[in-house]
């Protein structure tokens, strides 16, 4: 591994022109394109399912859409979020920016790569026609749970092999990312001076190796069950739909970790710069990352306290959740120190990074409050673990991702975005994501109930002033589009280095980058 | 030996992880039996036993002492064509001692018809000491066209049910059992 600093790559010194550049590439930057374009579709038709569930919820009664239309929305908003923004959003992100941190000239399996992309559109395609098939998409819920989502009419397998699709995606984009990391770092790179958004993504790969295929696994009993006459969940055969829960949380859980650990390793990379001091407490973070990857593993059953669980399980469950909050506090401790007696200023990516230690510790907050087995026994399927999981996802996970484009757009276009629309984009996210979620954390504890597209009158204000941010919020990101559209194609240039506390081996390349990263491994001291 | 290019490498751990990956499908599977063994162990889903206890087997005194409240639940699964109920919907029992009640399940169609009933009790916890001496449950039960059926069940709390359970809800599920062959 030591004599690996003369890499002979094969390739052609010019991308092909044209369409068959994207369809043949195996250039991580290209493929991180593809992803990261992907993932922005994605995040707008999610939206837009967003946008319909929350036009619906705006007053009492029945509006715009019928009940089985909405709970199509509610469930197609969460498959299309988890798997088709935030997830490829992330896998992006490792694509383009991992190699030029290691100082690599590409992926490992640029092959593997293309293919682990390709599969997306196909898995995507499917799963969105389910909502013009007789009998619309599934509407069942995200989770799945039988014996509900076997009522799906014909949607049903095409949901089933999406999801499979999906998650061969993934396995393939981490065995790469895995890979790519253990065996194509520059000389001197050791794992522990790698950056943080490397360290996170290499064991975000490993929690998704572990756990898609166990997902795979429920789904294909989901199927046998409908078609095949098994009995997994049906209790009539001898099976117990209660089994599902534990086999989807067991995925589900270090799924949510999944979704971010990467975007911890985001904001541990643009605090430092903007704060114009090093990380504190490098190896704690990476300490605490791995930590939470481990305990992910262990926790499943809270979501499902109330199956009917031995006190024994609640406990275990309750104490080994709060654990999570013991690393996940060194983290957030870690940004704020970092930030302590730093000269600090406030461009976008920083405003986003801020946002996101703020608004995710809310997140945290609520989670361990619903951690609490006997509490929980009130919020669970109620508005307040939507407004709990909103904040960890939307300000947690799409905030690192906005301060990521933010934080790199000048080095993947060689252009800078336009700070001050940047700046407007920032307040009215930030503004219409808490007018959107905030309210529903007083919905849930009023006992309003979630995926139900009705409700009694004593919840009409909370739900009015959510739907406003909702739109706020919605509308707010077509500027997002805006300003990347225009920092492609035009904006001032930017230097190497981008950003004056800039750190780190994708800053020595020019802006844009060469379309082979290294050819020469750069030393690393 | 000579160090692996970097190919070799990446293909040795494309290996090695895909190696990960393929167990991790199969203990998706793997979770059925285990989950099975486990419940029937502890009871977690409040399933009790297929088998009746034999008089001779049951240890422990009667407990005058103490009373549990037994209810009965009885359901039939989807649209299987019975109408079934128990006949008391709720007992008061000193733990040890034997009891007898039953189900009432009429057949509702004009053709003959195998159901079989599938217990459940909550909390799970009472499971593993709620024990059948008799139940109709322990076999599929044949139904002529429009007949009416009074099942028995015999049963009994073991004196070592956990001492913060006050109430016992035992349920059946009446499923059609359809003729696979078997």
């Amino acid at each position: 591994m030591s004599t690996a600093t003369h890499v002979h790559v094969e390739h052609h010194d010019a991308p092909p022109r044209g369409i068959w550049r994207w369809l043949s590439a195996t250039n991580h930057k290209d493929i991180g394109t593809l992803y990261l374009v992907f993932s922005l579709i994605m995040f707008l038709i999610g939206g837009c399912m967003a946008l319909i569930i929350r036009a619906e919820l705006f007053q009492p009664g029945l509006q715009f859409v019928t009940p089985q239309f909405f709970n199509q929305m509610t469930t197609m908003h969460a498959l299309v979020m988890v798997f088709g923004a935030v997830m490829p959003a992330f896998t992006g992100l490792a694509n383009w920016l991992i190699p030029m941190m290691i100082g690599a000239p590409d992926m490992a399996l640029p092959r593997m790569n293309n293919w682990s992309f390709w599969i997306l559109p196909f898995a995507f395609t499917l799963l969105l026609s389910t909502l013009f098939m007789q009998g619309g998409g599934p509407a069942g819920g995200w989770t799945l749970y039988p014996p509900l989502v076997l009522q799906t009419g014909n949607a049903f397998p095409f949901v089933i092999l999406s999801v499979h699709m999906m998650g061969i995606s993934s396995i393939m984009g981490a065995i790469n990312v895995i890979a790519t990391i253990l065996n194509m770092r520059a000389p001197g790179m050791t794992l522990m001076k790698m950056p943080l958004f490397v360290w996170t993504w290499l064991i975000t790969a490993y929690l998704l190796i572990a756990v898609m295929p166990v997902l795979a696994g429920g789904v294909t009993m989901l199927l046998t069950d409908k078609f095949f006459g098994t009995s997994f969940f049906n209790a009539a055969g001898g099976g117990d739909p209660v089994m599902f829960q534990h086999i989807f949380w067991f995925f589900g859980h270090p799924e949510v970790y999944i979704m971010i650990l990467p975007a911890f390793g985001v904001i541990s990379m643009i605090i430092p710069t903007f704060a114009r001091k090093p990380l504190f407490g490098y190896s704690s973070m990476v300490y605490a990352t791995a930590s939470i990857a481990f305990l992910s593993f262990i926790v499943w059953g809270h979501h499902m306290f109330t199956v009917g669980m031995p006190l024994a399980g609640e406990l275990f469950f309750m104490y080994a959740t709060m654990i999570i909050a013991v690393p996940t506090g060194v983290k957030v401790f870690n940004w704020v120190s970092t930030m302590w007696k730093g000269s600090m200023t406030f461009e976008t990516p920083m405003l986003f990074a801020i946002a996101f230690v703020i608004l995710f510790t809310i997140g945290g907050f609520s989670g361990l409050m619903l951690a609490i087995a006997p509490a929980d026994f009130q919020y669970q399927d109620t508005y307040f673990v939507v407004a709990h999981f909103h904040y960890v996802l939307v300000t947690g996970a799409v905030f690192s991702l906005m301060a990521a484009a933010y934080y790199w757009l000048p080095k993947w276009t060689g252009h800078m975005y336009d700070e001050k629309l940047g700046k407007i984009h920032f307040w009215l996210s930030v503004i219409g994501v808490n007018i959107l979620f905030f309210p529903q954390h007083f919905l849930g504890l009023a006992g309003m109930p979630r995926r139900i597209p009705d409700y009694a009158l004593q919840f009409a204000e909370f739900n009015a002033l959510s739907s406003i941010g909702a739109y706020i919020y919605g509308f707010s990101q077509l500027l997002f589009v805006y300003i990347v559209i225009k920092t492609i194609r035009s904006g001032e240039k930017a230097t190497d280095q981008v950003w004056e506390g800039a750190r780190g081996l994708e800053w020595t390349l020019s802006s844009p980058p060469p379309y082979h990263s290294f050819t020469t491994a750069p030393e690393v001291h | 030996m000579t160090a692996p290019t970097t190919s070799q490498a990446n293909r040795r751990t494309l290996r090695r992880l895909l190696l990960i990956a393929a167990p991790m499908f199969g203990f998706g599977f793997a979770v059925a039996p285990l989950y099975s063994v486990i419940c029937s162990l502890t009871g977690l889903n409040g399933r009790t036993s297929d088998r009746p206890v034999a008089v001779a087997e049951v240890q422990g005194e009667v407990d005058k002492t103490r009373t549990v409240t037994v209810e009965f639940v009885a359901n039939v699964n989807e649209s299987a064509p019975w109408e079934f109920a128990p006949k008391v919907v709720r007992m008061e029992v000193h733990p040890g001692q034997f009891y007898r009640t039953s189900f009432i399940a009429q057949n509702l169609t004009g053709a003959p018809l195998v159901g079989q009933a599938v217990p459940s009790v909550t909390p799970g916890p009472a499971a593993p000491h709620f024990q059948k001496i008799e139940c109709f449950c322990f076999s599929r039960q044949a139904f002529k066209p429009h007949e009416s059926k009074d099942m028995p069940v015999v049963f009994r709390l073991d004196p070592s049910t956990p001492a913060d359970i006050s109430t016992v809800t035992l349920s059946y599920t009446f499923f059609k059992v359809e003729d696979k062959g078997s």
